[in-house]
């Protein structure tokens, strides 16, 4: 159990997507302007990671891994050189799967998340989440966890980052500075910031 | 648009539609491998690949992909140039293909790769196209290894693993900056470097 709590503290914080591994950056920086919207991506990114890592947790162990199809009488089979190919199809299938769900049970969440769930496809923060699962050998229990907590992550990281840039449009940038510009500075500083975890041992 | 030519596709992207610093495409990477030149010229060798090729096969297929399956057929296209690439690098370039560990299996999700697939290879012939990939995958290569350099240079003071600015440690008298080996240095590059294009071509200025 204490294994699990460091593992979420540590996708969260230490191992934070956002920041610490700048994946998810294109998301990160083109839909913090508001935090309202921020928080909606955050949320869905949440959902989505939380789904899908497990999922293709389960993919790899049961059919992609060296001698994982050995319940179906073919041990010497590895079909580890396909795994870029099924994760993706799996995220783009919850993705959708996620999103007529919503569609039809929750309506409002919907019309607010709606826009953004078909772009969570192409987030790599989702993808890395899968790779970074197999590269790290998680099993299922670590794979739920690590998803909701690099989800979690994440969601935190473009909440501040939309909160720093809500006060900043009071503030008087230079002009060639304006917009992407600045942003990168801010997350740059950001990431510092968050670098202070990286010396936590849990 | 409409008088696209082979030049402008393959140009433009370089200075005055950089995929980077105007598209806001392919940042994640960009970001990640740029402490080393190496593993710079790996991903922006495998990026350009995948991208030519992507563009390429999608053009060519672009009257016969039903619109409302599009993306998934752009996915199943551009995976499969990815594990081609991987397992490449897996088997000449072990030591690289480590160090880009999952970025390599990014590419996939690199909106570089998909962007210019939906915006351009979806509705042009496949000449334009490939010059149109290879195009933009230069400029995000040329801002790469501007960064790439500045922070191999400043970080450990060398350069393709070679000491250019010997540091205090090995003798020489370079203090090595640690912060530009740390990813927090590439963020504020990269925000200089827009600051320096954007004050150079005023249009690319946003206002709001």
């Amino acid at each position: 159990m204490e294994h699990l709590l460091s593992l979420f503290i540590k996708s969260v914080f230490i191992e934070n997507m956002a920041l610490a591994f700048f994946l998810g950056m294109c998301t990160f920086l083109a839909v913090s302007k508001k935090v309202e919207t921020a928080a909606g991506l955050g949320i869905s990114v949440v959902a989505v990671q939380a789904v899908t890592v497990p999922a293709n947790n389960l993919l790899y162990t049961f059919f992609l891994k060296e001698g994982a199809l050995s319940w179906a009488g073919m041990p010497e089979v590895d079909l580890g050189f396909l795994g870029f190919i099924s994760y993706i199809g799996v995220i783009a299938a919850i993705v959708q799967i996620l999103e007529m769900a919503l569609d039809k049970y929750f309506p409002p969440l919907y019309n607010a998340l709606g826009i953004f769930l078909p772009l969570i496809t192409v987030n790599c923060a989702i993808m890395a989440g899968s790779l970074f699962m197999v590269e790290r050998d998680y099993n299922f229990t670590e794979s739920v966890v690590y998803g909701v907590g690099s989800g979690a992550g994440w969601a935190l990281a473009i909440l501040l980052m939309a909160g720093v840039r809500e006060k900043l449009k009071y503030s008087d940038v230079p002009h060639g500075l304006r917009g992407l510009g600045i942003t990168f500075i801010t997350a740059g500083l950001m990431a510092m910031a968050f670098m202070s975890f990286s010396g936590i041992q849990l | 648009m409409s008088q696209m030519t082979v030049k402008k596709a393959l140009l433009s992207p370089i200075f005055d539609n950089n995929p980077i610093m105007f598209q806001v495409l392919g940042i994640c990477s960009a970001l990640a491998v740029t402490s080393k030149l190496e593993t710079v010229f790996a991903m922006s060798a495998a990026l350009m690949f995948v991208t030519t090729f992507s563009n390429i096969g999608i053009s060519a297929i672009r009257n016969l992909i039903p619109s409302s399956i599009r993306i998934i057929v752009q996915m199943v296209i551009i995976a499969s140039l990815v594990i081609v690439v991987d397992q490449i690098l897996k088997a000449y370039m072990p030591a690289i293909s480590k160090q880009l560990s999952v970025f390599v299996g990014l590419i996939i999700t690199n909106c570089i790769v998909m962007g210019r697939a939906e915006a351009f290879a979806m509705s042009n012939p496949v000449g334009l196209s490939a010059a149109d990939g290879l195009g933009n995958t230069l400029g995000y290569s040329l801002l790469l290894l501007v960064v790439g350099v500045i922070r191999e240079l400043t970080g450990s003071g060398k350069l393709f693993g070679f000491n250019i600015l010997t540091p205090i440690t090995e003798g020489g008298w370079y203090q090595t900056n640690g912060l530009m080996i740390l990813p927090p240095s590439a963020f504020f590059i990269i925000g200089f470097l827009i600051w320096g294009l954007r004050t150079w071509k005023t249009e690319q200025q946003e206002h709001d």
